[in-house]
């Protein structure tokens, strides 16, 4: 590969990292800071991406479309939807134990999936909806991703300072109290639904605007462009390798895995091409890939169950007094 | 009327095999307390067993199917040695999430062996049988037939039987069963046994009642979920009758709804279980 193009696989690549750092630390939020078990994040995502590709895209005669919103307000708009749809799913689930919200979360899943193929007024269906907009068409090539690379980036640090800060606020800790011990919680008179049901808005909130950015950053969104278990799944991976609670862990198990999912499928190239591999585990590498990365999972759970960088309290605040 | 008895006959065909799935999953939710995610794709796994016996083997249908009811059972064991009972004194939040990469695994896996495409058990077509109208394929007996004697087979396990009676102790009080000299560990095996054979048995009849496919199982775990919890988490009884209601609602929706949308029906009808009743119909746990 010449250089260019590795340069600008190199920015595809870190593009990729972003928009799952910005999931991996919406579900921190969730069940990182307080320990709900979402298994819907591709619920969210997706609802994101479509409502900014909607809102924004162009035109047409075959779904909703035309409104020709600004990038920013697309991305705002994706927030509230998604944040609309988690608040009631909360609401049915969360004065019950985290295994209901896990099941809850892969019904809204299915639903959310089966809206996208079959509302076609609205979505365009199985066809799904292309030319979303990205806020840096002008531009040409090369210099687009990169604008667009900085451009998620300043998400990425923005989402994680927003989390940091929240991370030491008393808001987080009683989420990690509730976490621990809900009823002694309850007893010192906070009102532990409502603790519970801001942090799945808000983290929902993080993965709509996830889905929101990756929309206009490959400019096209279909039901068949996001498989919703393996995004569930492997957001779901890079927390728990990087390290559930901590948000620095968020990030690097979002590049991390991410990289080891990127190498993977130039492995077993490599293997298929000198004929290591046997030609029916080839053909099927994409399930090979997965089978892998959930047998990473289950080693990690196993024996390193805290991640790469494993959750820290924060540090005391120095007051001046 | 016609039509409509043929959605209910429809629909008592598909709670049954959902029935046989969510006894697993609500006796697995009784005894290790936490709601197992490949479930389905364990369904998935045992239909095509079947269908490596029937297909690979040449073996006569019911051998095929013995021998899949079986060797689900010992996979769904080996899981647990492997993975959840290292797990299980971390926390049951630990068991569900490694579920989940269970799920994945076992799917790409059967993808892998089997490939990404419908497979069938027989070819040809046979001829359904009509009753005053009402058309019945003999699969559709074969389906509700054997998931009825399965499910009388483990009533009179659990109702006769030591074992079932140490399983029922350790679902109502883990403690009071550990204290009064209940070997946990194997009734812990003898439940994975149970709900491999079930599962098994669910994913052979989806198979002949539509076709063959790695994600078969996956799309059928959200009724299955609905129906234990509609029935009541922890109670087997419980979750037939779940199946049954869901299934026929699944079906029935048919009527006023698109086809595609029949997922939604059970979670629907499990979301106002939840809001309404959450212990189930029949009073089980609430987690």
């Amino acid at each position: 590969m010449e250089l260019s193009g590795l340069f600008s696989y190199f920015v595809f690549f870190l593009s990729m990292v972003s928009v799952y750092a910005v999931l991996v630390l919406g579900l921190n939020i969730q069940w990182g800071y307080n320990g709900q078990l979402n298994i819907g994040v591709a619920a969210f995502f997706a609802v994101g991406a479509y409502t900014t590709a909607i809102v924004t895209g162009p035109a047409s005669d075959n779904y909703l479309g035309g409104f020709g919103l600004p990038f920013l307000v697309g991305l705002i708009l994706a927030m509230v939807v998604a944040g609309l749809l988690a608040l009631l799913v909360g609401l049915i689930t969360v004065n019950l134990r985290s295994d209901y919200l896990a099941i809850a979360t892969i019904g809204i899943a299915e639903i959310v999936r089966l809206v996208l193929k079959n509302e076609g007024w609205l979505t365009n269906g199985v066809r799904g909806i292309s030319s979303i907009p990205g806020p840096f068409d002008g531009l040409s090539g090369i210099t687009e991703g990169m604008a667009y690379l900085v451009t998620l980036l300043v998400f990425v640090a923005g989402v994680y300072w927003i989390c940091e800060r929240l991370f030491r606020s008393p808001w987080a800790r009683v989420l990690r109290a509730i976490r621990a011990n809900e009823d002694a919680v309850r007893a010192a008179g906070k009102n532990v639904l409502l603790f519970r049901l801001e942090a799945f808005v808000l983290g929902s909130m993080f993965m709509g605007l996830g889905g929101a950015l990756y929309a206009h950053f490959v400019g096209f969104v279909s039901p068949g462009a996001f498989d919703p278990m393996f995004a569930t799944f492997v957001v779901w991976v890079m927390l728990i390798a990087g390290g559930s609670g901590n948000n620095r862990g968020a990030l690097l198990g979002a590049l991390v895995i991410w990289a080891v999912w990127t190498l993977s499928s130039s492995m077993i190239d490599a293997l298929a091409d000198i004929g290591l591999l046997p030609d029916q585990l080839a053909t099927q590498a994409s399930a090979l890939r997965i089978f892998l990365i959930g047998l990473l999972l289950e080693i990690i759970l196993l024996t390193r169950r805290e991640g790469l960088l494993p959750e820290r309290p924060p540090k005391a605040i120095d007051r001046a007094d | 009327m016609i039509d409509f008895l043929q959605i209910v006959i429809y629909g008592i065909v598909l709670g049954s095999i959902i029935a046989l799935g969510a006894i697993g999953v609500s006796l697995i939710f009784g005894i290790l307390r936490f709601a197992h995610f490949a479930h389905g794709d364990l369904m998935t796994l045992g239909a095509y067993f079947a269908l490596a016996g029937v297909a690979g083997m040449s073996l006569p249908m019911f051998a095929a199917f013995g021998l899949a009811l079986g060797a689900t059972a010992l996979v769904a064991v080996g899981i647990d040695r492997a993975l959840y009972s290292r797990l299980q004194q971390v926390s049951p939040i630990i068991l569900l999430i490694s579920s989940v990469g269970v799920a994945l695994m076992l799917r790409s896996l059967i993808q892998m062996i089997w490939g990404p495409d419908n497979e069938i058990y027989q070819s040809g077509i046979s001829m359904p049988w009509t009753f005053a109208g009402l058309r019945i394929q003999p699969t559709q007996v074969m389906i509700v037939g054997g998931a009825a004697g399965l499910m009388l087979l483990l009533h009179l396990f659990l109702q006769h039987t030591r074992f079932g009676k140490a399983m029922r102790a350790m679902s109502d009080n883990p403690d009071l069963a550990r204290l009064s000299g209940i070997n946990t560990q194997r009734v812990v095996i003898l439940t994975w046994i149970i709900a491999g054979v079930l599962a098994a048995a669910a994913g052979i009849f989806l198979g002949m009642d539509t076709r063959l496919h790695p994600i078969m199982g996956w799309k059928l775990l959200l009724p299955v979920f609905a129906a234990a919890i509609f029935g009541g988490i922890g109670k087997p009884y419980g979750a037939v009758a779940g199946a049954l209601v869901i299934g026929l609602a699944q079906e029935m929706s048919t009527l006023i709804l698109p086809a595609a949308y029949k997922p939604a029906v059970a979670f629907a009808l499990m979301v106002i279980i939840l809001v309404w009743r959450p212990t189930g119909i029949f009073g089980g746990k609430v987690l």
